[in-house]
């Protein structure tokens, strides 16, 4: 059986289809995030060099990891958008904006929170932490760009630019690390102080970053149908759609 | 359990301000999107249910 990917694209089918789908994924958010932060903070052992406070890892990486996620999806659907002017696509782009946004913001309230201990810094204009910031500025603009025209479909488009460009960034902040002298350390999934430790600090980390993706997927899945329904709002569907009181 | 107490776990080896700090901001961020989801929902069913007693169906029990 062929899946009908442009059945699902109609914003009447999705809206149904994300309905059932994002309690799930809420669920499956709240389990792992207890698992993760029970192996983060009850059975994950102090760090031989950063002592305690490298534990502010369990949440700095994964949302470090979502925010770039979040902006390449934008610029998938955006893609698709300017590819098939699907309507579906300018609303998953729109509502994948504030949790990106969240995010990259997150990562850098973060990692200063984690700088200012272990650097001795807040903050310093290097490779990494300003491509970040890139990242932040980029969501913001997308989000004042979109919401500053009322058109939906010429919003979406020029959101779906932005999207597209800003994505250039993304690889920009991944490789800063390798490409520049930075003060950020490398790729933070080879700890590799103390090797017995690492699994379970990884295994930490890695649940924490699963959390965090079922909860963008609930939230985005949750966000896009409300949407729809201000979109379509004048559609024959929604009108016979019963609202709940 | 790694911690000898309550005390102990809060003050995070001395990193207590850093690590709380991190956590605490993400976790009243994420509760203040989701709530900011659900007023956008609570809004926007509000809008459909208007446009509905607006433009009431031929034939629906309203």
């Amino acid at each position: 059986m062929t899946i009908r990917w442009f059945h699902y694209a109609a914003p009447q089918t999705f809206y149904g289809l994300a309905g059932r789908l994002w309690p799930w994924f809420a669920g499956l958010a709240t389990l792992l995030a207890v698992a993760g932060l029970w192996i983060g903070f009850a059975v994950a052992p102090t760090d031989a060099q950063q002592g305690e406070g490298y534990r502010i890892i369990f949440v700095h990486v994964p949302v470090s990891w979502m925010s770039m996620v979040i902006y390449l999806a934008m610029a998938f659907w955006s893609v698709l958008g300017l590819t098939f002017n699907t309507r579906l696509s300018g609303m998953m782009t729109r509502a994948l904006a504030p949790t990106g946004a969240i995010f990259a913001f997150l990562s850098l309230w973060t990692g200063a929170l984690w700088g200012k201990p272990m650097w001795g810094t807040w903050w310093v204009w290097d490779a990494r932490l300003t491509s970040e910031l890139i990242l932040f500025f980029l969501y913001l603009g997308y989000i004042a760009l979109t919401s500053a025209i009322d058109d939906p479909r010429r919003s979406d488009r020029a959101g779906a630019l932005i999207a597209i460009v800003g994505a250039v960034n993304v690889p920009i902040i991944y490789f800063s690390v390798k490409w520049w002298n930075t003060l950020h350390q490398g790729a933070s999934v080879s700890l590799t102080q103390a090797p017995s430790m690492a699994r379970i600090m990884l295994w930490g980390m890695l649940l924490m970053a699963l959390a965090f993706w079922m909860y963008s997927i609930a939230l985005v899945l949750y966000r896009v149908r409300t949407l729809i329904l201000v979109r379509e709002r004048h559609t024959e569907w929604v009108r016979q759609l019963e609202v709940r009181p | 359990m790694r911690w000898q107490s309550w005390a102990d776990f809060w003050a995070m080896g001395g990193y207590g301000l850093y690590v709380w700090g991190s956590m605490g901001v993400t976790f009243v961020l994420m509760a203040l999107e989701v709530f900011l989801a659900r007023q956008a929902r609570l809004q926007a069913e509000r809008e459909v249910r208007q446009a509905q007693a607006l433009n009431p169906q031929e034939g629906e029990a309203e």
